[in-house]
Parts: structure tokens; C-alpha cells; sequence
């Protein structure tokens, strides 16, 4: 009996490690006995998840940072947006971050994020994201995760064909919504038609440092410019934008504009562009423009204003753009993996139309015109169709590829996401969003090599999806898995703001490289304060800067005596600590701008102007450690005519 | 009995890699949860949308059944706009005997769900924007033309017979269907 125990456990073990062996092989990490939605997308308590998502926040201005499959939000990075929680806009360093020409300007409407790429793919390095209102392209540091630089983009409004990177991130590039007098001057707006002009804005990125410099911009008519995307393999080296209101219509778009029965994709040959730099074919425009850089060496930002843009008409320059025309007000143009079909969402359209790259080409070189719109070539609408995917739901918008043969699109009207066969052009799945889905992502799903395990498709609508918030309530990301035949939905998750559109990648591209903390050595703010004893409080006038320092679990100084009423003060705050996930916050009572929070090694400053004679403390808002509560300190404020003397403590020395 | 155990453990591991091929389905499907959409959200505050109007005329119960059996209500009760050219019950009575039977059948559905998305256009199209002449593109890629005869105003050749806001577009009630052309 003792025996026939024995041999059962053996055969136990030697069974269970079949099994084992057996479900390793044919199946992705993770996924061997996963056959519900919620071991799907559960990923358990110290564990990560398989890829980084960039979900914009659309009005919030914002981009948060999703994981995926879990949906868990792990940071929202303020861009084109003041954040008190990172005290961004609101402290002295990163102000200059949201200067324009315009002035201030605190907020925007972030909307389509995108990867940088190196040889096509994703190399993890950057995320650049538009600014729609005062048109403005940022780049994020996936390093840091933080905006490290921000441009203006001038002669453009409603900044919204924005911000595409080419395959080798020579370029990120930014279209004009609106059609505007270029330059700018006071005219009637009964005028519109003829005499408004779109420039499409050409930003050459620096390979080592990321750093934006507005090479030339391309004048086109004054059509609107909705999305573009960049030609990739045999088609590099061509930009695509689509374009609606070819009317020209000023007002009641939402009737006027969609009176043409097509409108076009416009394709932009920008290796032509730049010979035709080269042969000086340009005109330097005046222009004004804010070009704002964050640095991580002095952890501050500054704002240049750029005085000239070099222009290209592009009705005068033969070879540099060709239109294709597209059904009715085409929105989303996006580009398949290999480079050869540019589909169109003709968004009142009841097909999809598909151009191919080789025939456009042909169609050019054997000059297969349908005329011309503003001396710019219209190639006949046959000669580039490559396929029409037909009655495939209501509303497209936007597309994206699975690197598997296989094309995604979204449907606002008829709310679903529709996998249909590049090349066959017929559907083979569609499932239902919860509800009037705007733009989709698939990891790389707008490179040459997408990821083509998971979709994520951003709803406009939730209604009923949640627990209700009042009138309103958050918008959502829907995640399907797309690695079989038929798409599955997983999980439905809240976002922040509107979530516009996203960049997908793998984790393990990315993680590797996020930065743990700044070098305090390498640290050079000119109000860096090294150690606890160069801590100091210098007046000139009546401006007072404290050099201070953090440190678990004190400020240096922390008791300072010879303030004054209509002082204006400027705390220079360094966080001492070298080490993983210790920032530090401070909050002084009365200050009007920022509380702020200081990661290790870096040096913040806030201004705060004391209007009450008293003796007003400071502490640490961030919970750093277990004497958090005693991280403390006070400041005296004296009488304005006052002749308490400046001095400055801790312990008493 | 040892060869009974070691048949269970070779079901077992058979069993466990049957769900880890490439791609394992799961066992429920998320979206039964809300069968039709956004015409599954119920709310009885908000003003009524095209299809909670369709609903509630009884001029319309006809192209309520159809909408239904096209399994469309949720489009009628997207953000939109839309506007929806609704024939009355008289205008499917006149069409040859037994084309609407024939049309709810299930193995019709696709056909009866292109009939329909004939009558709706994006975009809200009412008083003077139903110009005479201006041409409507229809949901379905073709165009149908406004004639206005005095105060009468036709799409098509169907009259309009009366007009009510939704919160989501508008809808023109009309005499006749709008049967589109084969494609």
C-alpha cells in the first residue's frame, strides 16, 4: 500500500510537469491556463505589465501612462498644462515651458501622441504630442517622463494633422486644422476662399538630443488638414495628410464643408523638399515663435523666441506635392506597415477608400491627372486605388495594423472597431465599443513592425459604464485582444480627460532606461544648494532667496528670522537625498503659486510674498519617510520698517 | 489501478493545453453584457433621442420593427447628429405585397439594414438647410436630392409630413421609402 502512495505522487509530479512543459510551448508569456477576460488583463501585485501605454488627455492638456493589459494609470505627465501636483507651470523652473507668442498660455488640447523610430520601429526614446490650440509640438523624455522641450508652430491654427514622426525620426511633423492668412493681417473672412493658405510644418529632431528645430514649413492651399502620416519603407520619404473643406467653406462647416463628393490626400515628397532647400528655393517668412527647452542639468527651462520660418509654395514647386482624391471629408491617414497602402476614412463615407504607393507613383511618373487645385497636380482617383473596403460600419475614423496581414478600424456612428484584410479588402471581424469610439492603438501599430497582441480602442461616450459622477463623467479605453482570429474584448478602463489618441510600446524597450534619480554632483542650478552647511539667505533689496536643502527628515535651514512684509521671497529648494523614490514636497502657508515636489537631486524654487507679520511654518507634503510629520520649519515676518536681522538656523546653528 | 491514474494525468495535461493553443477564447464574451449597444443605456431624463422617438409615434411602429430586426437602434441613439427621413406606416404598406416580411427575415438583415441607413444623413438638416436642390448624402454614400413645391418639402420624392427635434439629430416624418438603388 506504502508503495502504490509512492508511485502515485511520482506519477503526479511527472504528470504535472508535462504539463507544464506541454502549455510552455505554443503560448506567450503568461498566457498558458489564462481562458477568462480577467486573468487576461490581471497581472498580479509586483508584477508588470507587458507594455507602456501614452493615452493624451485631450483637453486636460496632459498624458497619462497607462500599463497594459491591467489598464492601471501610473502617471499623468503634464504637457501643454499647469499640474499642482507636480507644481509644473506653477514653479520658477518650468514657466517658461508654456510661453508662446501669445503670451502664458496654461493649457491646450493635447491629442496624438507618437513614438519615436529608428529604421521604422519603435525605439522608446521620446513621445512627441500636439498642442490643437495654440499650435505647439512637445517632446517627452521617456528617460525622465517629463517634457523636455516645447515649440510653437507659426502660420498654423487648430494644430491637428500633428505630431507624426518619420521612420528615423528625422522629422516630426505638424498640419494646420484651419486654413488662415498667412501672414496673419486683418482681412474679411467673406475672403476665405482663394486667399486663406495652410502650412504644413516640417521639425527636424536631433538624432543624439531629441532637440526641435522648425526646419520649413510646406504652403498649401486653404484647405483644413485633419491627420497625415508618414510614408514608411518604399514610401519613405513621403508624408501623407488628409484634407477636408476642400470648399473652402467659412461657415456652417457641418453642412458647407460637405458638399464635395471627394476631397483628397495630400502627399508630400519632403526628400524633394529638401533639394528644393538646397537649391534655395525657399522664402524666408518673419515669423514669431516660442522655442521653450527644459534641462536636466540645471533642472530649468528657457523660452526663446524665434524670429524666422523658411517656406515652400508648393503651387510653385512642381514634384513636392501631389493630391489623391478621397470620398467625403476623409479624417484618419494611415499608413500599413510596408509602406504601400494609405488607407482614408472618408468619416461620412460609406466605404474605405485605400490608395497604393506604387501606383501613385506610376500615376505620377505617366502624369495621370484630373486636373489641379491651386497648381497642384490631382492624380485621377483610379489610378491610386488600390481597394475599397465596402459598407463596413458607419463613421469611419481611424486605422490601424496587426503587422499580420490585417487593418483595424473604428467607427464612430455605428460604434465598433472592424479588422478587415489588407489586400482582400473584406471584413473578417467587427465588435461593438462602448460607445462612438474615436481614434484606436495597437503598440506600434503606425510603425513597420506593430505589436499585434493587444488593441486599445478610446471611447468619446461611457454614459452607463460606471458608477455615475454627475453630469460628467470620464471617457474610456477598451482593451481587446487581437492575437487570434477573432478580436475579444478584455477590459474596459477610465481615463483621464479625453483620450485621444495613444502610443503603444513594450515594456521592456522602455523600462530599462527610466531614469531612478538626478546626480546631485552633476547637479548645475545656479540656486543648488550641495550640502546642509552652503545652505544660506542672501536679501538684495527687497528680494530674499533661501538656498535650502531637504533630507530625511529636516529642511536646512528651518528656522529663519528677518523676513519682511512686501518681501517676495524665493525658497531655492534641493533635495539632498540620492536615492530611488525619495522626493521630497514643501509647502509654505500663503504661498500663492506651488506647493512643490522635489525629486532627488534636482532643486525647485517657489516665490511666495508674505502679507501678515507672524511666524509662519513649512513642511513636507510628500510622505517620505517615518518622521515625515516632524519635517518642518518656520519662518518670523516682521513689520515692513522692521530691523530684525537676517539669520538663519538648524538646531540652533 | 496505476494505469487508471496515469490515463487521468494524460487527460489532465491533454485538458490544460487544449485552452493554450494560440489563441485561448475566453470562456465569456463581455460584450453580451450590453446586447444592443447604447440603445442598451437606459435613461428617462434625458430629452428623448431619435430612437426612443421612433418609439414613442405610433406613425412609426413599422420602422421601429425594422430598425429592430436590423439590429441598428444603436445607431439612432448615437451622439450623431443625424438626421433621420422616417417613413410612416402607410409608406411600407405601400410598397408591393409582402416586401416587408420579406425584408424582416433574418437571412435579410444586411439588406434591410442598407434600406434603412438610406434614410439617415449625418449632420442635422432642417428648416431653411433643406435648401431646394441642396443634395443629401446619405449615410448609405448616395445622394438624394431636396424639392421644395410651395410650402412642401420633398427628399427625394417623399414629403415631408412633419418634423420633431431629438436630442441627437432631427426626424422628418415622410410618406414614402427611400428604396436605394442596387449597388
Amino acid at each position: 500500500m506504502k508503495f502504490y502512495f509512492k508511485m502515485l505522487n511520482v506519477l503526479v509530479i511527472a504528470a504535472f510537469s508535462l504539463t507544464l512543459v506541454a502549455c510552455n510551448g505554443g503560448n506567450s508569456k503568461g498566457g498558458a491556463l489564462k481562458n477568462s477576460a480577467a486573468e487576461k488583463v490581471f497581472v498580479a501585485p509586483g508584477k508588470y505589465d507587458a507594455y507602456y501605454a501614452f493615452i493624451s488627455g485631450g483637453f486636460s492638456g496632459q498624458l497619462s501612462v497607462y500599463g497594459l493589459p491591467s489598464g492601471r494609470l501610473f502617471k499623468v505627465i503634464p504637457v501643454f498644462s499647469v499640474d499642482a501636483e507636480k507644481a509644473w507651470g506653477f514653479n520658477e523652473e518650468t514657466k517658461p515651458m508654456l510661453q508662446t507668442s501669445h503670451g502664458f498660455i496654461p493649457w491646450d488640447d493635447s491629442h496624438h501622441p507618437d513614438i519615436s523610430q529608428t529604421n521604422g520601429e519603435l525605439d522608446g526614446r521620446w513621445v512627441f504630442i500636439n498642442a490643437n490650440n495654440t499650435p505647439r509640438i512637445a517632446r517627452i523624455s521617456l528617460e525622465t517622463f517629463e517634457t523636455e522641450e516645447i515649440i510653437e508652430i507659426p502660420n498654423s491654427a487648430g494644430n491637428h494633422s500633428s505630431s507624426f514622426v518619420t521612420e528615423n525620426t528625422e522629422y516630426v511633423v505638424a498640419g494646420t486644422r484651419f486654413g488662415v492668412p498667412i501672414p496673419q493681417r486683418d482681412m474679411s473672412i467673406k475672403d476665405y476662399k482663394g486667399n486663406f493658405k495652410a502650412a504644413l510644418s516640417f521639425i527636424k529632431v536631433d538624432p543624439k538630443t531629441g532637440h526641435m528645430n522648425l526646419d520649413f514649413q510646406v504652403l498649401m492651399p486653404g484647405f483644413d488638414y485633419d491627420l497625415s502620416h508618414p510614408g514608411r519603407g518604399k514610401s519613405h520619404g513621403w508624408f501623407f495628410f488628409s484634407t477636408y473643406n476642400t470648399e473652402e467653406a467659412h461657415t456652417l462647416l457641418e453642412v458647407n464643408a460637405s458638399q464635395n463628393d471627394k476631397d483628397y490626400i495630400a502627399a508630400v515628397n519632403w526628400k524633394k523638399a529638401l533639394e528644393f532647400i538646397k537649391q534655395g528655393k525657399y522664402q524666408t517668412m518673419p515669423a514669431r515663435y516660442a522655442h521653450n527647452v527644459y534641462s536636466d542639468e540645471n533642472h530649468t527651462a528657457t523660452s526663446t523666441m524665434e524670429k524666422s520660418v523658411r517656406v515652400l509654395d508648393a503651387s510653385k514647386l512642381p514634384g513636392l506635392v501631389y493630391f489623391m482624391p478621397t470620398p467625403k471629408s476623409p479624417h484618419g491617414c494611415d499608413v500599413d506597415p510596408t509602406g504601400e497602402y494609405i488607407v482614408g476614412s472618408g468619416k461620412l463615407a460609406a466605404a474605405l477608400t485605400v490608395h497604393s504607393f506604387s501606383k501613385m507613383l506610376k500615376a505620377i511618373e505617366n502624369k495621370e491627372f484630373d486636373g489641379e487645385a491651386y497648381g497642384i497636380p490631382i492624380l485621377k482617383f483610379e489610378s491610386t486605388l488600390a481597394g475599397t473596403v465596402e459598407q463596413p460600419g458607419l463613421g469611419p475614423l481611424h486605422t490601424e495594423f496587426d503587422g499580420k496581414g490585417y487593418a483595424y478600424t473604428t467607427f464612430f456612428i455605428s460604434s465598433e472597431v472592424v479588422k478587415w484584410k489588407l489586400g482582400t479588402w473584406e471584413v473578417v471581424d467587427r465588435k461593438p465599443t462602448y460607445y462612438s469610439v474615436g481614434h484606436l492603438m495597437i503598440p506600434g501599430g503606425n510603425s513597420r513592425k506593430p505589436f499585434g497582441k493587444y488593441l486599445v480602442a478610446m471611447n468619446k461616450i461611457t454614459k452607463d459604464r460606471y458608477l455615475p459622477t454627475g453630469p460628467e463623467v470620464c471617457q474610456s479605453a477598451q482593451l481587446y485582444d487581437i492575437s487570434g482570429d477573432k478580436m475579444e474584448m478584455l477590459l474596459d478602463f477610465p481615463t483621464v480627460g479625453e483620450p485621444h489618441y495613444a502610443a503603444g510600446i513594450p515594456a521592456e524597450i522602455v523600462k530599462k532606461h527610466s531614469k531612478k534619480f538626478f546626480k546631485l554632483e552633476e547637479n548645475k542650478h545656479p540656486y543648488a544648494t550641495k550640502s546642509e552647511d552652503a545652505g544660506k539667505v542672501v536679501r538684495k533689496g527687497n528680494e530674499v532667496h533661501i538656498y535650502m536643502t531637504m533630507i530625511r527628515s529636516h529642511f536646512s535651514p528651518d528656522n529663519i528670522e528677518g523676513i519682511k512684509v512686501g518681501d517676495k521671497v524665493y525658497f531655492h529648494v534641493t533635495n539632498l537625498e540620492q536615492d530611488y523614490d525619495v522626493p521630497h514636497g514643501i509647502a509654505m502657508i500663503g504661498a500663492r503659486t506651488s506647493e512643490l515636489l522635489i525629486m532627488p537631486g534636482q532643486t525647485e524654487t517657489f516665490v511666495w510674498e508674505p502679507k501678515q507679520v507672524g511666524v509662519w511654518p513649512f513642511y513636507c507634503t510628500d510622505f517620505c519617510s517615518a518622521l515625515h510629520q516632524e519635517m518642518q520649519g518656520y519662518v518670523r515676518v516682521s513689520p515692513r520698517n522692521s530691523n530684525v536681522k537676517l539669520s538663519w538656523s538648524l538646531d540652533g546653528e | 489501478m496505476r494505469f487508471i491514474v496515469f490515463f487521468i494525468m494524460l487527460t489532465l495535461v491533454f485538458q490544460a493545453c487544449k485552452t493554450a493553443g494560440n489563441q485561448p477564447q475566453s470562456t465569456e464574451d463581455l460584450t453580451k453584457n450590453t446586447p444592443k449597444g447604447q440603445a442598451s443605456v437606459v435613461d428617462k431624463e434625458s430629452a428623448p433621442n431619435i430612437l426612443q422617438l421612433a418609439e414613442k409615434t405610433k406613425e412609426l411602429s413599422t420602422l421601429v420593427a425594422a430598425v429592430q430586426a436590423a439590429e441598428i437602434e444603436h445607431v439612432l441613439v448615437n451622439a450623431g447628429p443625424l438626421t433621420v427621413f422616417a417613413p410612416v406606416n402607410s409608406a411600407f404598406d405601400a410598397l408591393p405585397a409582402g416586401t416587408v416580411e420579406t425584408l424582416l427575415k433574418p437571412e435579410n438583415k444586411k439588406k434591410l439594414a442598407f434600406i434603412l441607413t438610406n434614410h439617415a444623413a449625418p449632420s442635422t438638416y432642417k428648416g431653411r438647410l433643406l435648401k431646394d436642390g441642396r443634395k443629401i448624402y446619405m449615410a448609405t454614400g448616395n445622394y438624394i436630392t431636396i424639392h421644395r413645391k410651395g410650402d412642401d418639402v420633398y427628399i427625394g420624392d417623399a414629403k415631408i409630413l412633419a418634423t420633431v427635434d431629438a436630442s441627437n439629430g432631427v426626424v422628418h416624418l415622410i410618406d414614402k421609402v427611400l428604396v436605394p438603388e442596387e449597388k
